[in-house]
């Protein structure tokens, strides 16, 4: 296996990957977004219980490559408790990141995407989920509801 | 196999390291590779003859024209039209559709009216004629298909009570490019046509993968790329009936077209010019007619013998590997040239990955046909497609790449 492929599969992904935190929906949500990428047909929703500007629930679902949902597994560690505006800042860190290959300054399981700079055709797979949060947190807010969201 | 011993040298492309490892090209589906004599071809023409076509009275101009219609008499040739002016010349498949769609859908449709397509249709063979029916208020029907793996096809047995009077067109593939099915098109055909029912088969996987007679399958229109039969891309056509062509409005206006304009009203030329409004693509059509040249020089039949075999060894080989689901004809099915295939826990997209990295060229996603990825649970499969130049040896490195993606996906 090439330096390329060991280092964009890495064990942070593989373990996200295989063991997805925050997954399903969350039924105490108000705010929800749908991402699509519509080359693959990778499908993701975030569902996010907002109180003020403060992110208190977020989980993730939909189907995807292994790239896309540990993306959006650990993004969903990464966003619990932050603000808005925080998570603003942590996506354009890590769209830095996988866009670049550069590892970020502090210790960050974020870093674990770095080797998806060598395959630009896999980015949109790891923003996946960020775009569906970013989106979530700008929408108008839903009425807490235990129905399935479709699309 | 191999089917023809020095195919292989036909074909530049093929010989180059990919990852540090030979190129084994499997997606011919969406694109196949260009032997040299169509690169050659295209490369003349540019260095030779290259003009304007019609209207042109100097030596070149005139070059040109008759190379390009020299070329449209090829196509038709190829698939056994009753006259040259049956085919107009697109930007392929996709565009010959649009064609129909806008053109004949735009002045038969009309509220109420059915459009009948398959569950199994392309992208472009189901939005144009979405794009059709919301301008014209005509329905959309799907012929089923059969199976949870679509190892049955089409639900032939629904086809009669679907074909009601109010339906006027029936659009379906030949081949599928998700599952490999090969639709039985000219029952199809004769059962709409007994209804007065106008057809329309999306040729893009059938074309140069097996012999074409448009007047045998008794279709009113056939649409095709060149670009997956050895050609280059840019051009494709439309076949269609010359009876429905001469009462078919123009779709698009320009030079070219017309008889007559004036500055409120214009006449239009018949069939074909009548449909290539504006420079044509000339250059790319007569590489298409050097394209036709050489898969008849192969012969359709043993391209048709050798693709399916090979895809029918594939299938075999890779029902081997733990928790696959492999979609179409099951092994003993008729299938075309391709393999489509799903594994439980990993996604299409890692697998093309992976497969890359050992020189393989895959498809994995939808392949533009969501709709039937979703009611069969999917978000999409991998796919291995294969052309004249590939080999059973190739399989196997197929399938030796994905048992070690699988095993280091799986920790096993």
């Amino acid at each position: 296996m090439s330096a390329d492929l060991t280092e964009l599969y890495q064990q942070v992904i593989l373990d996200h990957n295989r063991r997805p935190r925050n997954r399903g929906k969350l039924p105490s949500a108000n705010r929800v977004a749908h991402g699509d990428n519509p080359t693959c047909g990778d499908q993701c929703n975030v569902y996010l219980r907002l109180d003020g500007d403060m992110i208190k629930e977020i989980s993730f679902d939909g189907s995807g490559c292994a790239i896309s949902q540990a993306s959006a597994s650990l993004m969903t560690t990464q966003l619990k408790g932050k603000t808005g505006a925080q998570a603003a800042e942590l996506y354009k860190n890590f769209h830095e990141i996988v866009t670049t290959g550069k590892e970020p300054e502090e210790i960050s399981d974020l870093g674990a995407f770095a080797g998806v700079h060598a395959f630009p055709a896999r980015i949109k797979c790891a923003t996946l989920g960020w775009h569906a949060a970013l989106e979530a947190l700008k929408s108008d807010p839903t009425p807490t509801t235990t129905e399935s969201h479709t699309d | 196999m191999p089917t023809w011993p020095n195919v292989r040298a036909d074909f530049p492309a093929l010989h180059q390291l990919v990852h540090g490892k030979p190129l084994v090209y499997l997606d011919n589906a969406a694109t196949a590779q260009k032997p040299q004599v169509v690169i050659d071809a295209l490369s003349r023409f540019y260095e030779r003859d290259n003009s304007n076509v019609h209207r042109g009275l100097h030596a070149l101009s005139m070059r040109a024209t008759d190379a390009y219609e020299g070329a449209r008499a090829r196509v038709a040739k190829f698939i056994n039209a009753a006259d040259p002016a049956e085919i107009i010349f697109t930007r392929g498949t996709t565009e010959s559709i649009n064609l129909v769609a806008a053109s004949w859908g735009g002045a038969n449709l009309k509220p109420g009216d059915v459009i009948l397509l398959t569950e199994m249709e392309h992208h472009s063979n189901l939005v144009p004629w979405q794009l059709v029916a919301q301008r014209t208020g005509a329905k959309l029907r799907y012929l089923p298909i059969l199976g949870a793996n679509v190892e049955g096809g089409l639900d032939l047995a629904q086809l009669d009570s679907l074909l009601t009077p109010d339906v006027k067109v029936f659009a379906f593939t030949h081949v599928s490019n998700t599952t490999g099915t090969i639709n039985p098109a000219a029952e199809l055909c004769a059962k709409a046509k007994a209804r007065g029912i106008v057809t329309v088969i999306d040729g893009a996987q059938s074309i140069g993968h097996m012999p074409v007679d448009v007047r045998a399958l008794g279709c009113d229109f056939y649409a095709f790329s060149g670009h997956k039969m050895a050609g280059v891309t840019g051009i494709g056509a439309l076949y269609g009936h010359r009876a429905l062509l001469d009462a078919m409005p123009p779709w698009q206006g320009g030079g070219g077209m017309i008889s007559n304009v004036e500055f409120f009203t214009s006449r239009w030329k018949p069939s074909p010019e009548r449909f290539e409004a504006g420079t044509p693509n000339f250059a790319d059509a007569v590489a298409l007619a050097v394209a036709c040249d050489y898969l008849d020089a192969l012969g359709r039949p043993a391209i048709a013998k050798h693709d399916s075999d090979l895809a029918r060894l594939a299938y075999e080989k890779l029902s081997t590997l733990p928790e696959i689901r492999l979609l179409g004809p099951n092994a003993s099915g008729e299938r075309s040239g391709l393999v489509s295939f799903a594994f439980t826990d990993v996604h299409a997209h890692d697998i093309v990955t992976f497969a890359d990295e050992d020189g393989i060229a895959l498809r994995g996603g939808h392949h533009c046909n969501q709709p039937l990825m979703r009611k069969l649970g999917l978000t999409g499969t991998t796919r291995a497609s294969f052309y004249v130049y590939n080999t059973a040896d190739e399989i196997d490195v197929l399938v030796a790449s994905l048992r070690r993606t699988l095993k280091f996906f799986r920790g096993a």
